[in-house]
């Protein structure tokens, strides 16, 4: 097991390492993508890049390019180009925000994600199932940046039930806290709820066929039972994997529900850097979220091969 | 394909495309949904004849200084503080049918045609990339295993730590100002084709993961050994057995990247780093309808809720057609369902 965490935590560094060289070969060997003329905009003249260029060391060669960006993204020097403001501050800044957001909606999706993907599991082919399914089939289909302006427009500017915008701090005030979030939290969800729910779905009723379950019914347990500490419980395993995915992924940022609602966290950011084409927030931002997922990745697996011992812990094995 | 040696019994042979078919047939509410999608792109392509037979503009072409005649009332486009003219049904002979989209005062309704043009042949040439891409990789990694999986495992592994969004839009930004070239091909900045690539490849992973989990299981079956036995290369037997045993996966991942492209494809735009002016997208009108929303909410809401209208009408459509192609589906259709299965090969 611990060669097993090991390796996986090297495979990790080594996939960091590759998405930070990625995103850093992104912005500086696609032809034309000179960053001095993307700092100096659509209509620059040459001068003003030439003297970018200068100031900036694009001139450099690549691989010391790259070395000082990152030696100041993991020194916290890093400061972006135009407002030269430190980069790491400002994500530590945005944390809480992005934390509040997504871990409000994680709460949200994975209840009612699990809840009505087991009414309709078990409810299969019936009403019940069929009205979930619209539900959780539309959710999937909506674009979740036009509902966030939608539910923003009618029911803040509009109806003024929920306050407009920013963020305020749990420890500041927790009821306001709540009543800013409570749209980008629903916002949020809506789309996981459907996803998760589909797939709970199409779990239980795959394992509904399983010989376990047949076992279990033989042995006089009550349907409920049956369904809740067999079927659900066993199709709740993948929920988890995807669970570790998706949270990973947003705690890098959930840059449009965080843009339009003005939440001031690491997505807004990633937002207002990318309309600037900031490179170095955007190469900080984009670390710090697939160091998420590639943490929750490891840490998932991990913890199947801990559930399930017919994962094999090295490739070496058998 | 009469040939073929087939592992399976006779009777599998009899037509599973055509079982699929009346599968299909028999459910309503996919056809229902399939037809919403036929009358959609019908709407877009229609674009031109509406254009220039009804409104007699262009998606492009501004209005902002014009009047128009409402029920024998002047009415002016934009009014002095701005603002554009609401829609005007068939008021104005079924010019501004929608209203005006902003200052610039063009014809909403127009735009909105154009505009799902634009967005279907996005979502469409980028999922058709997606499942290209996607397949040709799984069938190697899976059929090859050793190293060839290996490394595009790896190179997997990398575009899925990404958040997508935010690759798709670092790759935009930096491709949306300064083009791309590969070899001979040159697309410059505004090209459409930027988009859609961006968005085919990085979709690709979702793809390639659960087709190789299949190629695996598949290429131990008896069919692909008596290939094998019968002198096939490598070539045949990926694309001459497995690619046939792969087609209903395959079909149903086309279906529903077209819907996941379509809702990718407005992000970009929204943000500004997807579809470029002058072609309009569902996604671009969504992001110029936002600057005005307290004013002028149906300019933000009329494209979005075009957009989850197709949306939804592929993705009720794909499911349809998962359960016909493939009754005891055990597709993971949720794409990154497939990470963690239990004979994957952790680092």
């Amino acid at each position: 097991m611990g060669r097993f965490a090991i390796r996986r935590l090297a495979g990790m560094v080594a996939v960091l390492f590759a998405v930070s060289v990625l995103v850093f070969l992104i912005f500086n060997v696609i032809p034309n993508a000179d960053p001095a003329k993307q700092l100096a905009g659509r209509a620059a003249d040459p001068q003003l890049i030439a003297s970018i260029t200068e100031e900036w060391g694009f001139d450099d060669p690549l691989p010391q390019q790259y070395l000082t960006m990152m030696g100041n993204i993991f020194s916290g020097e890093v400061v972006s180009y135009e407002t030269e403001e430190n980069v790491d501050e400002r994500i530590v800044e945005g944390i809480p925000a992005t934390f509040s957001l997504c871990i409000g909606a994680a709460v949200l999706w994975m209840f009612f994600g699990i809840l009505f993907g087991y009414l309709s599991a078990v409810r299969a082919g019936g009403k019940l199932d069929r009205a979930l399914t619209v539900v959780a089939v539309t959710g999937i289909s909506i674009p979740v940046f036009w509902l966030a302006a939608i539910l923003l427009n009618y029911l803040t500017y509009q109806l003024a039930i929920f306050p407009s915008g920013g963020y305020v701090g749990l420890t500041e005030n927790p009821l306001e806290w709540a009543n800013h979030l409570i749209l980008p939290w629903v916002t949020l969800a809506i789309v996981y709820v459907g996803f998760y729910s589909r797939v709970l779905r199409s779990n239980m009723l795959d394992a509904m066929d399983e010989d376990y379950v047949r076992t279990a019914r033989a042995k006089g347990l009550s349907e409920r039972r049956v369904m809740t500490r067999h079927v659900l419980r066993n199709s709740l395993v993948p929920i988890v994997t995807l669970f570790g995915l998706d949270f990973g992924a947003l705690l890098g940022g959930a840059i449009l529900v965080e843009g339009i609602f003005n939440l001031n966290g690491i997505g807004q950011y990633a937002y207002e850097s990318l309309l600037n084409l900031e490179l170095p927030p955007i190469m900080a931002i984009v670390l710090f979220g697939a160091f998420f997922v590639v943490l929750f990745n490891t840490l998932v697996d991990i913890a199947y091969a801990y559930l399930d011992p017919r994962v094999k812990l090295g490739s070496s094995a058998q | 394909m009469a040939r073929k040696p087939h592992g399976e019994s006779a009777a599998a042979s009899a037509g599973p495309w055509r079982l699929a078919l009346r599968r299909l047939r028999r459910n309503r509410t996919a056809l229902a949904f399939a037809a919403l999608f036929v009358l959609i792109v019908v709407f877009s392509l229609a674009a031109p004849l509406w254009a220039n037979g009804v409104a007699d503009t262009s998606p492009n072409a501004t209005h902002t200084l014009e009047k128009v005649e409402v029920d024998g009332e002047t009415r002016e486009v934009v009014n002095p503080e701005g603002r554009p003219v609401g829609p005007l049904w068939l008021g104005a002979g079924g010019k501004f049918f929608l209203g005006a989209d902003g200052r610039l005062g063009r014809d909403e309704m127009v735009r909105l045609m154009y505009g799902g043009r634009t967005s279907l042949f996005v979502g469409i040439a980028a999922a058709l990339i997606t499942t290209l891409l996607g397949t040709a990789f799984g069938l190697l990694a899976g059929y090859y295993r050793g190293w060839v999986d290996a490394t595009i495992a790896r190179a997997m592994d990398v575009i899925w730590a990404f958040p997508v969004i935010l690759l798709a839009i670092a790759l935009g930004l930096s491709l949306a100002v300064g083009g791309l070239q590969i070899g001979p091909l040159h697309l410059s900045g505004g090209s459409i084709w930027i988009p859609i690539l961006i968005i085919g490849v990085v979709y690709t992973p979702y793809v390639a993961r659960p087709i190789r989990g299949e190629v695996l299981a598949l290429r131990e079956k008896e069919f692909v050994e008596a290939a094998v036995s019968q002198g096939a290369g490598p070539l045949r037997v990926m694309l001459g057995e497995l690619l046939p045993n792969l087609l209903s996966t395959v079909i149903v991942f086309f279906a529903i990247g077209i819907a996941n492209s379509m809702l990718l494809e407005s992000i970009l735009s929204f943000l500004g780093v997807g579809v470029q002016p002058p072609d309009t997208s569902w996604g671009t009108m969504i992001g110029g309808g936002f600057e005005l929303i307290t004013s002028a909410p149906l300019l933000t809401v009329i494209p979005g809720a075009m957009l989850l209208l197709t949306v939804l009408a592929v993705n009720v459509f794909a499911d349809g057609l998962r359960d016909a192609l493939d009754p005891k589906a055990k597709l993971r259709l949720e794409a990154h369902a497939g990470i963690a299965e239990p004979e994957g090969t952790p680092v």
